[in-house]
């Protein structure tokens, strides 16, 4: 049952991917991959929105079961990650506004990326302890970043190249999401095929 | 179910509150959630490997959005501007837990199928875009007979991802063997990789038959 905390984090980062094996966090993966410099700070942005809210998650879990209320867990998790993309976003602003306005809507999107509310409903399935949500936290951030910024890069050699009028857009960014995820299949022998 | 466009509260705007066709079909065909707009695509590409996922999938978005877009529509003059987004989450995750229960209670099995993502139905885009484009705007009758056409339109996406996902990756359909032994599983179609080629391959579709059509007109107008 216990698994160690590497393992999770290299899980979550690389052999079940959370964008391209475990589909969570797709709209941004599809949305916001344009350009290699914003797709770097979305990545920076969604992993600090992760890491507060999966510490927030875990702590709520405690005091629903601590309380008898697990039905609640889905609406207060909603909640909490409302209020983390609410400080992220007050920060950003604060800190970088040429950032804020790069990042534009899909800063508040965030609060709608499964990514984050899958992040906290696994976490709380699959049981882990505190510092193996931390690990897995970190590593779906990560994870969540390379995939991205991978992503951000294609499209960017893309866009000179000359593709069949029918296949601009979405479906390409599809047919190449498809690629990479094949790619990653390639990781699932590490860590002793577990 | 036209009569009961909230007697009680006299709408703030006049409001056109014909429901016709395109009321419905809007979501299925013109503005397909799925193919058309790119909305809450995570549920499409990760429960559609069986057809009986998809359907179950489908399914449970219809009802949660149907009946949070009723809810919505209801308190549309009474919900303050400033909290309208939180309002609709909260009213959202709501139904998704009533679903969830629910699902859990009639099939463990499709419980555990379909896993995470019948929670994860609150953060499908979709369901919030449509609470605030559109259940917020119109009279109750309105906005369920278009929720209930986006709900549509939605297990129509699915069902053609998870049919031929399963018919390629399975060699069955509904759990029924189509072909003889001699087959060979596409198995890469029911891993994740199958999700992004088979939706791509439905965008093409639709985009080639889009420019076809285009074409075609062209070619009448000029005689």
């Amino acid at each position: 049952m216990e698994t160690s905390v590497a393992f999770i984090f290299l899980n979550a980062f690389l052999i079940n991917n959370f964008v391209l094996s475990s589909f969570l966090g797709l709209c941004p993966f599809l949305g916001v991959s344009g350009k290699l410099s914003t797709a770097w700070n979305m990545g920076l942005a969604t992993t600090f929105v992760m890491i507060i809210s999966s510490l927030c998650a875990f702590a709520i879990n405690e005091v629903l079961m601590a309380l008898d209320l697990e039905f609640l867990r889905l609406i207060s998790y909603i909640a909490v990650i409302a209020s983390a993309v609410q400080l992220v976003e007050m920060f950003v602003k604060k800190f970088s506004p040429s950032l804020f306005r790069a990042l534009g809507i899909f800063l508040p999107l965030i609060t709608t990326n499964c990514a984050i509310l899958g992040l906290a409903l696994f976490q709380t399935f699959r049981e882990y302890t505190f510092m193996q949500t931390i690990g897995f936290s970190l590593g779906a951030g990560a994870g969540f970043t390379l995939a991205i910024v991978l992503m951000a890069g294609l499209r960017e050699r893309l866009d000179l190249s000359n593709v069949p009028s029918i296949s601009r857009g979405a479906a390409l960014s599809l047919m190449i999401g498809g690629l990479l995820s094949l790619s990653f299949m390639g990781f699932a022998g590490l860590g002793g095929g577990a | 179910m036209s009569d009961n466009s909230s007697p009680v509260i006299p709408p703030l705007l006049e409001e056109d509150n014909t429901i016709d066709a395109e009321t419905f079909m809007e979501g299925v065909w013109k503005n397909n959630p799925v193919f058309v707009m790119l909305l809450g695509m995570c549920p499409v590409l990760a429960v559609t490997n069986s057809t009986i996922n998809a359907l179950a999938m489908g399914v449970a978005t219809t009802l949660v959005l149907v009946a949070s877009g009723a809810l919505v529509s209801f308190l549309r003059n009474h919900i303050q501007k400033q909290v309208r987004i939180a309002t609709y989450i909260v009213i959202i995750a709501t139904f998704v837990t009533i679903v969830d229960y629910a699902i859990q209670a009639i099939s463990l099995d499709l419980y555990n199928a379909l896993g995470a993502f019948i929670q994860l139905i609150v953060a499908n885009c979709m369901i919030l875009g449509r609470a605030e484009a559109y259940a917020s705007k119109n009279s109750v009758s309105k906005s369920v007979v278009n929720a209930l056409g986006m709900g549509a339109g939605f297990t129509i996406a699915l069902l053609c991802l998870g049919v031929v996902r399963e018919v390629l990756g399975s060699g069955t359909f509904l759990g029924i063997p189509l072909f003889g032994d001699q087959f060979q599983s596409w198995v890469v179609m029911i891993l994740p990789p199958g999700g992004f080629f088979v939706l791509a391959f439905w965008l093409l579709f639709f985009a080639w038959r889009e420019e076809r059509k285009e074409a075609q007109q062209l070619i009448a107008e000029k005689g």
